[in-house]
């Protein structure tokens, strides 16, 4: 059933999941600048922001409204679910040593072609 | 006491590769990585042993009760996929010991084996989790480690090859862990099984098909299944040869096993049948077996071309899987085991032709083949398996895929699958005639010292690991019970019959 377009309605859907939109901003933002730079370096900033968006999107995910920090405490019955921020613990741990292993992967690139950007190294590939 | 061996296949590798690290000298850096992979191979065959008949080993992490707790689930599926990856291990670092030192520089060779061990544990932890964010985890391990292993490639395109996969891989990864991300908010559970049990109370949500486009995407990324392969010729081909070799045989497949496990335990077939996944799955498969066998016709460097040759085997097991029949599961998971024997050994005549020559360029082999016939025996039987002769391995798996093929009167695929094999007879006859028919001209032989005594003989590790991968090309082509009975056992077991 189709319900009448009320904008008040959409407004508040779209306060409401404010986060998931900076959310979604942040991922387009890093997924763009890894595709459309050639700047190895800035290809890699651009990943780091991809991931950090999918860090943001666990965190969001574990607020429960009204929730407060999960230790139990007499007086609180509401917590916001831990889970996803241990698990992210993980993933950061995972996109550091990534970001580690691309920058030590461009310092090796510079050496050997003295440059990092996409295009010129693969012109100098193509003539080999 | 079974289930307590199971952790063993990750706690050894981890113990074991930062004390890999410390050692400069190539012996006992690669003695331990033996020792490892002997230890993982033992551990992984017992486990396979006891599940064949349809048992379940499970161990929890800590002492933890699933879902709450990470869960190891061992079925015939799992246990056959990490003997693979552990018997692959030890072939190749049969081969490594004389060729490591020859790639890679002296002040590395620790860490390169103990990236290696890193490497193992992380396929092997794949192969064995049931927990979905722990096998991410575990999918990123694996893919770091590989990454850094393939800049070691002697060449500097290695480095922009392993860059290129770091940013593909990870964006791969990260889309995977986007899709867990959304399955955790409409199940709240990470457990495969508790997932699988409780689907049907949040089938209907948005998010779980979003979930399922996500996580496969990121999947098939790390599997280099047909148009998301761009990053695995240059990997493959610039590595340094001991991890073509590995991760040629290895890496891929375990994520065709990560992505088996979604579509056939995480989430129930009806469910993706519904969204016409199989047929995708289906043309994508066809599309990559002509596609990487003619890209692999048209190379004129060995290594490349058996890395093409890869997507198109690799099509083939994605055909199996797309068959959805009792049969095309066991040709694909069959050809898990198949492939990876015969991509090894591939790989493993490469690395001697590297070896000794110092190129894999086919013009630059030209006659070569008359100063090694054993090694040059020993690549045209695997050659033959890629092609499907009977009497291989090779033969096993395509004789299965057409009668699945046949058996659903689908025709295309079975015209998929034979054009595939006539481009691979052509870029198989490719080598056969550059390395024994061109015998007029004057080898080249690259950047080996005049006396040089490696370009003369092969060594006795590499020409063991060769015929050990040769021979089981033909043993069992020949006696199939053991492969068969595994991916059979497997098969009934994904389609709950």
């Amino acid at each position: 059933m189709m319900s009448e377009f009320n904008m008040s309605d959409a407004l508040n859907y779209v306060a409401g999941h404010i986060n998931y939109w900076m959310i979604i901003a942040v991922m387009m933002v890093g997924l763009y600048t890894l595709i459309s730079r050639t700047n190895l370096m800035k290809k890699l900033a651009g990943l780091s922001m991809f991931q950090t968006a999918v860090i943001l999107f666990y965190v969001s995910l574990g607020k429960v409204t009204e929730g407060t920090v999960p230790i139990i405490d007499q007086g609180y019955t509401l917590y916001s679910n831990p889970l996803p921020q241990v698990l992210m613990l993980t993933a950061i741990v995972v996109g550091v040593a990534t970001t580690a292993l691309g920058f030590a992967l461009v310092i090796r690139i510079k050496e050997s072609y003295h440059s990092i950007e996409e295009n010129e190294i693969e012109a100098m590939d193509g003539k080999e | 006491m079974t289930e307590q061996i199971t952790i063993l296949l990750i706690v050894i590798p981890l113990i074991a590769a930062p004390i890999t690290a410390l050692f400069k000298q190539n012996f006992y850096a690669w003695m331990i990585t033996l020792l490892v992979s002997i230890c993982c191979g033992v551990i992984s065959g017992y486990i396979l042993l006891e599940v064949i008949d349809g048992k379940h080993l499970i161990y929890e992490l800590g002492g933890w009760r699933p879902p709450w707790g990470i869960e190891y689930k061992i079925d015939s599926l799992n246990a056959f996929i990490a003997f693979i990856v552990s018997v692959i291990a030890i072939v190749t670092n049969i081969f490594a010991y004389r060729s490591v030192p020859t790639e890679i520089s002296k002040q590395n060779i620790g860490l390169f084996y103990a990236a290696m061990q890193l490497c193992l544990l992380g396929l092997l932890g794949i192969a064995l989790t049931g927990d979905i964010f722990n096998l991410f985890v575990f999918l990123e391990i694996s893919s770091l480690s590989s990454y850094a292993l393939i800049s070691m490639g002697k060449k500097r395109q290695a480095l922009t090859a392993a860059f290129s996969y770091l940013i593909l891989g990870t964006i791969g990864a990260t889309f995977f862990l986007i899709g867990v991300g959304f399955l955790f908010a409409a199940s709240g559970s990470l457990n495969i099984s508790d997932i699988a049990n409780r689907f049907h109370t949040f089938e209907d949500m948005q998010l779980v098909v979003t979930a399922f486009i996500f996580i496969v995407l990121g999947l098939a990324l790390k599997a280099a299944i047909f148009p998301l392969h761009s990053w695995l010729p240059n990997a493959y081909g610039f590595a340094p040869s001991t991890v073509s070799i590995f991760l040629s045989a290895t890496a891929t497949k375990v994520s065709i096993y990560a992505l088996i496990r979604v579509l056939f335990d995480l989430y129930p077939v009806d469910y993706w049948q519904s969204l016409l996944f199989p047929q995708i799955l289906l043309v994508l498969g066809c599309v990559g077996v002509i596609y990487g066998s003619f890209r692999a016709w048209q190379q004129i460097e060995i290594k490349r071309l058996l890395a093409f040759s890869s997507v198109a085997q690799i099509g083939y097991i994605i055909i199996g899987i797309a068959l959805m029949s009792e049969l095309g599961l066991t040709a694909a998971v069959i050809h898990l085991f198949n492939h990876a024997i015969i991509k090894a050994t591939l790989f493993i005549g490469a690395g001697i032709l590297i070896y000794r020559s110092n190129t894999t360029k086919l013009e630059d082999l030209r006659g070569f083949g008359a100063s090694m016939p054993w090694t040059f025996a020993a690549i045209t039987i695997a050659g033959l398996s890629l092609i499907g002769v009977p009497g291989t391995v090779g033969f096993v798996t395509k004789w299965y895929l057409l009668e699945a093929a046949i058996e659903q009167s689908k025709w295309i695929v079975v015209m998929a699958i034979v054009i595939g094999s006539v481009f691979a007879i052509a870029y198989i006859w490719k080598i056969v005639e550059a390395l024994y028919f061109n015998s007029k001209r004057k080898i080249h032989i690259h950047n080996v010292k005049s006396g040089d005594i490696k370009v003369a003989t092969a060594s006795k590790s590499m020409g063991l690991a060769l015929w050990l991968g040769a021979f089981s090309c033909i043993y069992f082509g020949l006696f199939t019970e053991f492969p068969f009975a595994s991916a059979y056992a497997v098969a009934k077991g994904l389609l709950g019959l």
